[in-house]
């Protein structure tokens, strides 16, 4: 329990720590919104000093940080200047539509994973050598090109729509019919980001599943005659998967890196094509929103795959 | 181990970095150059007519696409106006195909490689190079710097590295040359990344301070700049040069995420990401499936640096025993 304590305790830390550097960032940078009017000679210097004043843009940071602080943990994320409208209810909808496709990748991946990890750890010879190359192949391919030729496909076949996460006529349609529309819609994306994971996590798996396979315990058990699909379950998996599961947390940042490019590319309503809209426009309360969410987003992540580990790794629990 | 796939992954890399060096003597066109007659040409295709190699005139044609004209033959020229091929003009040699101000694609890879490979190289030595430095003085000094850095560099590892990226971008000026805008993404790209390489060469040099051969120098009264000198820096070495080998492919992927998205180096001067900018449009990607050609350069480039990483992997992973 004291553990998890501390875990949670380090996340928040962290999590401060985070919009403190961002925030101190924003204010580094030369310039704010007024510094436009003060090149405008029709504007008088005082009238550009007075709107600063009233903005609160003349305190120090640090007063106006605790004060946006303050406001962040009652769920007010400011003001959109491009949007014309509260940062909040803006990134709650590009949150959900994030989680939606990253979900379903991470999901989508995992269970091509563990099969095909187990299948290739077991394998030798050429079999070992192809599947070698296969993984090979898919890891230098860039999420990028990926994306694109998945859209170039899904153009020219029509199998799948091409970009967005519903149909213009979506909001006419019942419940069922919307869910299938956003369903249908979310095969390409969370498609190519599932395979862009793979490799990687192959080769995780892989080389998890060789270390538990070549150790003495699992040497002996088969010498005892216990059945393969037994030996697998009961004694390879479990010793295996703790190095997967801290590898779960560490993917997640480059899950969300490669979720951001898709979303932009297949036009998918995430926290992506915000954030990058958002840099264009000069909009740092939508930047600094969505930075501190993704950080967010990482950090329960690496929260939940810790915790996990505790639950299932003995060694942990009593260590420390 | 067999050197085979080590000694072709080397060959390759050096060849793609010659010819991007080399695009103002490889490359047909200047990456400028515009064909208005020319906008979205196909690839060129080259004939052998019996005694030499040519290439035929192009008609355009009521419907927006191209036809080879065979009555209007230009020979290929090899090694005039100090190019390596060309054909005289009113003829057009396209080995990829034009974009959409009739600008030869071909060339436009051969100069967009040397942003996009300068900016992986660049980036990941400084990078390397920052993490080193504090890593080392981390892992071998301990203490107080040892706790700043690990604590600093959680705070960087708190974020995807996308929006980390972004996130700095961000707070930059948006409109700048292209010079600028090239030293920028070197800078954003190594200054962002070399909490990796830090943590791992820390936890290095950590290891190698209580190692019996330093604990001797130790003994007979090394200072720390000659234990740092000849025996840290050393045993750290691998370690540097394989993140390098990682993170080379991974920055120049980020330059092109980056220019790709419309924030690293901007029109007119190519890099392999704003020009895949164009193939955004998917009706410009049905129809003119070449302008993908800067994304499939970047291939052989990353399968040479996976094998070169994968093999100084083995290499350490050997050395252990």
């Amino acid at each position: 329990m004291r553990y998890v304590l501390r875990r949670i305790l380090h996340g928040s830390l962290l999590l401060t720590g985070v919009s403190v550097l961002t925030f101190a960032f924003t204010q580094l940078a030369p310039g704010d919104y007024y510094s436009e009017m003060r090149v405008d000679p029709t504007v008088a210097p005082e009238t550009v000093d007075a709107l600063r004043h009233r903005a609160g843009l003349d305190r120090p940071w640090p007063v106006r940080y605790a004060a946006w602080a303050g406001s962040v943990l009652k769920g007010d994320f400011g003001y959109s200047l491009a949007y014309g409208e509260p940062v909040a209810p803006l990134v709650r909808e590009r949150l959900g539509a994030t989680l939606l496709l990253a979900g379903t990748a991470t999901l989508a991946a995992w269970l091509l994973a563990i099969p095909l990890g187990i299948c290739y750890a077991t394998r030798r010879g050429w079999q070992e050598a192809l599947a070698g190359a296969a993984t090979a192949v898919l890891l230098i391919i860039p999420d990028l090109l990926l994306a694109l030729v998945a859209l170039l496909a899904a153009v020219e076949t029509r199998w799948f729509p091409a970009g967005g996460m519903a149909s213009a006529d979506g909001s006419s349609m019942g419940v069922a019919a919307r869910m299938e529309d956003v369903a249908r819609h979310l095969v390409l994306p969370a498609g190519v980001l599932a395979i862009g994971m793979l490799p990687m996590l192959l080769r995780h798996v892989r080389a998890a599943m060789r270390d538990a396979m070549d150790s003495g315990f699992a040497r002996s058990a088969r010498a005892q005659g216990i059945p393969p699909l037994r030996l697998l379950v009961r004694h390879l998996l479990p010793a295996a998967a703790n190095p997967l599961v801290s590898l779960f947390g560490l993917s997640l940042g480059g899950l969300l890196s490669a979720s951001l490019l898709v979303e932009v590319i297949m036009g998918w309503p995430g926290l992506g094509p915000l954030l990058v809209d958002a840099i264009m426009a000069r909009d740092m309360a939508v930047v600094l929103a969505v930075a501190l969410l993704a950080a967010a987003f990482l950090i329960v992540g690496n929260l939940a795959a810790d915790l996990l580990l505790y639950r299932l790794d003995p060694r942990i629990r009593a260590g420390k | 181990m067999k050197r085979w796939p080590l000694l072709s992954a080397l060959l390759v890399l050096a060849a793609i970095h010659a010819a991007a060096i080399l695009a103002n003597r490889l490359a047909p066109y200047a990456y400028d150059e515009q064909n208005r007659d020319c906008v979205y040409a196909p690839p060129s295709r080259v004939h052998w007519d019996g005694t030499r190699l040519v290439v035929y005139g192009l008609r355009q044609e009521a419907g927006g696409g191209y036809r080879e004209d065979p009555t209007r033959r230009y020979p290929l020229r090899f090694l005039v106006r100090g190019r390596l091929v060309g054909v005289d003009p009113p003829g057009t040699l396209f080995f990829l195909g034009t974009d959409g101000f009739g600008r030869d694609v071909f060339s436009r890879v051969l100069y967009g490689g040397r942003i996009s490979l300068m900016t992986g190289l660049l980036a990941a030595a400084l990078a390397v190079g920052i993490g080193w430095m504090l890593g080392t003085a981390a892992g071998f000094f301990g203490g107080w710097a040892d706790e700043v850095l690990m604590r600093g560099s959680e705070l960087f590892l708190a974020l995807p590295w996308l929006y980390l990226l972004l996130a700095v971008r961000a707070f930059l000026p948006l409109y700048i040359g292209p010079v600028q805008a090239f030293l920028l993404l070197v800078g954003i790209i190594g200054g962002v990344g070399w909490v990796r390489p830090a943590r791992l060469v820390r936890g290095v040099a950590l290891s190698a301070r209580e190692r019996p051969f330093v604990l001797a120098a130790r003994g007979f009264g090394a200072g720390p700049a000659y234990l740092l000198r000849r025996h840290i820096v050393p045993f750290t070495l691998p370690v540097a040069l394989t993140q390098a080998s990682v993170l080379i492919p991974q920055y120049i992927l980020a330059e092109v995420t980056l220019s790709f998205l419309g924030l690293g180096v901007g029109e007119p001067v190519p890099t392999w990401g704003n020009m895949l900018a164009e193939a955004r449009r998917f009706d410009a990607l049905t129809l003119h499936p070449w302008l993908l050609a800067p994304g499939l350069a970047a291939v052989p480039v990353l399968l040479g640096y996976l094998v070169l990483s994968d093999t100084f992997a083995a290499g350490g992973s050997q050395q252990k025993y």
